[in-house]
């Protein structure tokens, strides 16, 4: 290469990283800073005299004798059992992940595989699925459940938030498997095997990239989820989203506040594990996605 | 009425404490509990939790969306919840689709220490049982009014001439808050100070609505002359907000809800300067009205229609224990409480002189909600300055009408 | 594939979507074409802990025989889509003739709720899907251009805007937009304007709310895109480069090609979420400034004591039906690949 193609990539690459790290800072401040000041007291973090308060603990130094407290940490883990409603999230977004896969690979595979026009309007029905809004739905919900004896329980939680992900799951791993060649399963069948055999021997083994990528967007709707969670749960199955809404009350007691700012902060750590065991998968999944589709 | 009860509380304590042991009493029933999520209502529901044991369930739900559960869970038959938690505008809903039952005969057997105040009747028939008050009123400072040389306002014209002078006197820029938030919060500010003018806000006897008048108008006018002296954010404040100001020593007049006394003038989360010069004082009264331009709220229990006798007892019974003299002096400051045992705070100052000054009650009427959303989302493009107030005052009817007409109280 | 194996595959997920969200859709539309009865008001002695007072109340027994002759209520036809609250078509066509010009007649009708709702979804959804889909596009061919060994913690860091909470994300970031919170007061510092108020202004209120919507999508259209990149071929780069392409133009005609597809997907997506558009509202506090039609539908549900059904019901079909014009362009592509591929 000639030098001055090499001044320019340098150039370049210095305006890359300094754009990423920009970003970088953009997307991570909020959540450092939320980081930091868990570990303070109301009167720093949501400080409405000085910000600075948040940085140095003014407030925390003078009510707790420190200018770091774990009370946030205390209050919401130990205090309000957080933990209780960490199980229920787990117990949720488990089965929440694991049946919309298990549907939506099903489905999805049949789509991609039908030529038929009924497929497309399928295809179709499903997205104006998506278009309704989730409060209409919950709100025309509430009846019935509480008839049938059905609210409250997490079963049900887990079916509605299945119900209401299958568009997104459908659509995606449709797109998916478009993109798996038609002759591997084809093939399989020449040789005897039933669709189901084709799909469970052939396909099941290739699919897991598209599959993890999607069970990413599902784990976060559901971890994330509060107009579903808020509504149809009683108060022993609270997940932790309405949980950590009810440390802010209606009227946002002193002290409290914190342990939702503790509580985000402690569930964001699953998160960080889960992205880091599956980034290859999340990464080389969309590779084999929508791009050649 | 309101101090006269007050001052009765030591006399029949004594009667009350016989509720209180343990069991309460009963031998079977399923009490189920819902209610709003704070610290006076914990207390209530683990007081009747208490009861639990030989046979008597108690369970509970305490959260912010208990509105928009209520309805539908009591619909259910058997209902979800045996008692519903609900305040003056609340309890309309559940009136509205005949959801709760007559306690009288309960209130007979059951609720000997009762006041009779303290009995919520509707067509002679008790419906609910209060145990909480509440209102909006002024919080002053008085080191910061005594700098600027002016006393403790009584009327909103006072508050916009104290604002003046500590403005002046470059005390605060904005020293006054109230709250102001697009939505609920606001339509609660415009009926507080339409109620000040003690016009009626519809007509007699029927739905239609009345605020469309010089009294509307003058009131939508006041509220703009005090949002002058108020944060130009003043659209975003809810009681959160107006809270964390005042304990952040940012304001110096505030129109804010009694129930937040005791979290303010406790030692946590503020200044000795300002919680020691933090006074609660009655709501003012404006133009040539009498009334304080506020409105008086209360929080009481219901009891469900669709459950058995037994369980409408045993669910009696709790909350009667919930709501006991020995609940109350545990947690005395958590609430302004209207039951026997209560020892009035410096927190409840401000509610008591308010109702002693004549405000009137939160009115209790079946289309009450619709108007009051209607103020809430309408109001804004006024104090905003985007509109006159006739406009703003013809709009809110017309949304009015539109959703009243949906729920059938208008042809 | 044969029509009764395609059964079986999709019958599953079929059902769920079927149970849970069509037939929701039928009933939420049957209710919106019904209002409730008329009640029968009574005046009565109430009595309280601040007194008593005549009051008008619902006379239960006269209102249940109607409720029970017909439980849906009253039939009203298309009559609460064309009232106030939505399409408000007495209230268009009276300011129509009343209007002074044109001016005029768009200030009457923003004055509406519905309209104001669409002006701000339609404004919110044309302006953040295109950032969202730039921005995730730069963020990830730069992700892409970091050593190996920095690139997972970047990738997590890039999704944070996406995983925390909403719920307390917006609680936090409003009080950093505060006019005294961190982000209020640096921009003060920044625009030399100590009296710059993110929450006071309409103007600025809008800005905050594309700027949060960016910020908050942004991770979704970098993680694809940054998966998109991945599978760019190689040796059609190596051999773009000898032939003389500079970077820009390799990105031009053989990166950008390649990621049509995805930029797809992401619209559709984007656009969908965009018009619904809600949490940052409520989060923001900005109604007084900003609403859009999941807030009005959220309001008649959750704003007040008393809950209309029939009100939210007719602007969830005109939801349903607002995001299927929205979305045409990207259907009427799909159909056209589709009817390319044998049956």
């Amino acid at each position: 290469m000639t030098p001055s193609s090499q001044n320019r990539s340098r150039g370049l690459v210095i305006l890359s990283t300094s754009f990423v790290a920009l970003w970088l800072l953009i997307a991570a401040v909020p959540f450092l800073w939320t980081l930091w000041g868990s570990f303070k007291v109301q009167g720093d973090f949501f400080s409405k005299s000085d910000w600075t308060y948040a940085l140095y603990g003014v407030r925390t130094l003078a009510e707790t004798g420190a200018t770091f407290t774990g009370q946030g940490y205390h209050g919401a883990w130990i205090e309000q059992e957080f933990w209780r409603a960490t199980l229920n999230t787990g117990i949720v977004v488990f089965f929440t992940v694991i049946i919309s896969l298990t549907l939506g690979t099903l489905g999805g595979y049949a789509l991609a595989r039908s030529g038929y026009k009924y497929a497309f309007w399928i295809l179709m029905a499903a997205l104006v699925f998506r278009a309704m809004p989730h409060i209409t739905l919950v709100s025309g919900y509430l009846l019935p459940f509480f008839e049938w004896n059905l609210w409250g329980h997490l079963p049900t939680t887990i079916i509605v938030l299945v119900a209401i992900n299958q568009p997104f799951t459908l659509w995606m791993l449709h797109s998916f498997f478009l993109n798996i060649p038609k002759d591997m399963d084809e093939s399989a069948m020449v040789d005897g095997c039933t669709r189901f055999q084709a799909f469970r021997h052939v396909i099941i083994p290739v699919m897991w990239p598209g599959v993890i990528t999607t069970g990413l967007f599902s784990f976060l709707l559901a971890y994330n989820d509060f107009a579903v969670t808020a509504m149809l749960l009683s108060q022993e199955n609270q997940t932790m989203v309405p949980k950590i809404a009810s440390f802010l009350g209606t009227t946002q007691v002193e002290g409290n506040v914190m342990f939702a700012v503790a509580a985000v902060v402690s569930a964001t750590a699953p998160l960080f594990a889960l992205v880091m065991m599956f980034q290859r998968q999340i990464v080389s999944g969309l590779t084999a996605g929508a791009v050649k589709g | 009425m309101f101090l006269k009860q007050i001052a009765l509380v030591g006399a029949v304590s004594a009667l009350m404490a016989s509720t209180a042991y343990a069991g309460c009493g009963l031998t079977s029933g399923s009490v189920r509990i819902l209610s709003n999520d704070f610290p006076a209502l914990h207390a209530v529901a683990a007081g009747a939790e208490a009861c639990a044991g030989d046979g008597v369930e108690v369970t509970k739900n305490q959260t912010t969306e208990h509105k928009d559960l209520q309805v539908a869970a009591l619909t259910s038959n058997p209902a979800q919840y045996t008692t519903a938690v609900v305040a003056n505008s609340s309890i309309v809903p559940l009136m509205n689709d005949g959801l709760i039952r007559p306690l009288d005969d309960l209130v007979a057997k059951h609720g000997q220490g009762l006041q009779k105040s303290q009995l919520v009747t509707i067509d002679g028939k008790v419906m609910a049982i209060a145990f909480m008050a509440n209102a909006q009123h002024l919080w002053v400072r008085d080191d910061i009014l005594a700098k600027a040389g002016v006393s403790a306002p009584t009327t909103y014209e006072e508050v916009l001439s104290a604002s003046q002078a500590i403005r002046d006197a470059g005390i605060m820029e904005y020293p006054f808050a109230m709250n102001t938030k697009s939505g609920w919060n606001l339509g609660e500010e415009f009926v507080n100070m339409y109620m000040g003018t003690g016009a009626e806000m519809f007509v007699p006897g029927t739905a239609q609505v009345a605020i469309n008048n010089d009294h509307g108008v003058a009131a939508l006018n006041m509220l703009k002359s005090l949002m002058e002296y108020s944060n130009p954010d003043f659209l975003t404040f809810d009681s959160n907000a107006t809270q964390a100001l005042w304990e952040g020593g940012e304001l110096a007049i505030a129109n804010m809800w009694g129930s937040r006394g005791g979290a303010v003038l406790d030692d946590e989360g503020s200044t000795e300067e300002v919680t020691s010069n933090t006074r609660l004082i009655a709501a003012p009264t404006w133009g040539n009205g009498s009334v304080p331009a506020s409105t008086l709220w209360w929080d009481g229990f219901t009891i469900s229609k669709n459950i058995s006798d037994e369980d409408a007892e045993a669910t009696f019974v709790a909350m009667m224990n919930g709501i006991s003299t020995e609940m109350v002096q545990a947690n005395n400051d958590k609430a302004v409480w209207l039951i026997d045992g209560y020892v009035p705070g410096r927190a409840a100052e401000g509610i008591a002189a308010t109702a002693t000054a004549g405000a009137a009650p939160y009115p209790m009427l079946p289309f009450m909600g619709a108007l009051h959303t209607a103020l809430g989302n309408e109001l804004s493009d006024f104090l905003q300055g985007k509109e006159s107030a006739e406009q703003a005052l013809a709009d809110v009817e017309a949304a009015y009408n539109a959703a009243a007409k949906e729920q059938g109280f208008l042809k | 594939m044969k029509h009764r194996t395609f059964l079986w595959f999709i019958l599953p997920s079929l059902s769920a979507m079927v149970l849970f969200i069509a037939l929701p859709i039928v009933s939420v539309f049957v209710q919106s074409l019904f209002v409730a009865h008329d009640q029968v008001l009574v005046v009565t002695e109430n009595c309280g802990p601040f007194g008593c007072k005549q009051t008008t109340t619902v006379d239960q027994e006269a209102t249940r025989a109607l409720k029970e002759a017909a439980p849906l209520g009253k039939f009203n036809g298309f009559e609460t889509y064309t009232n106030r609250g939505h399409l408000a078509l007495a209230e268009v066509s009276q300011a129509w003739r009343s209007a002074t010009g044109i001016g005029d007649f768009v200030s009457q009708v923003l004055n509406l709720p519905f309209y104001r709702a669409v002006a701000f979804t339609l404004s919110y959804t044309f302006v953040v899907t295109p950032f969202v889909i730039l921005l995730g596009l730069a963020v990830a061919l730069g992700v892409n251009s970091l050593p190996r060994a920095i690139k997972g913690p970047t990738i997590f860091v890039s999704l944070l805007p996406m995983i925390v909470t909403p719920l307390i994300g917006s609680l936090i970031l409003f009080w950093m937009i505060d006019s005294r919170g961190l982000i209020g007061a640096t921009l003060q510092i920044v625009f030399d304007d100590p009296d710059l108020s993110l929450k006071a202004s309409p103007t600025l209120t809008w800005i905050t709310l594309f700027v949060y919507g960016v910020w908050h999508s942004a991770p979704f259209s970098f993680i694809v895109f940054y998966a998109g990149l991945q599978t760019v071929p190689q040796d059609t780069l190596e051999a773009a480069m000898i032939d003389g392409a500079t970077r820009w133009q390799r990105l031009r005609y053989v990166v950008v090609p390649y990621m049509t597809p995805l930029v797809t997907f992401i619209t559709l997506m984007q656009l969908m979420d965009n018009f619904r558009v809600f949490e940052p509202i409520v989060g923001f506090s900005a109604q007084a400034s900003a609403t859009s039609l999941s807030y009005i539908i959220y309001n008649d549900l959750r704003g007040g004591d008393s809950q209309l059904f029939g009100s939210a019901a007719a602007t969830s079909m005109l939801t349903i039906l607002g995001v299927a014009v929205l979305l045409l362009p990207v259907l009427i592509r799909t159909w056209r690949e589709f009817n390319r591929k044998p049956v």
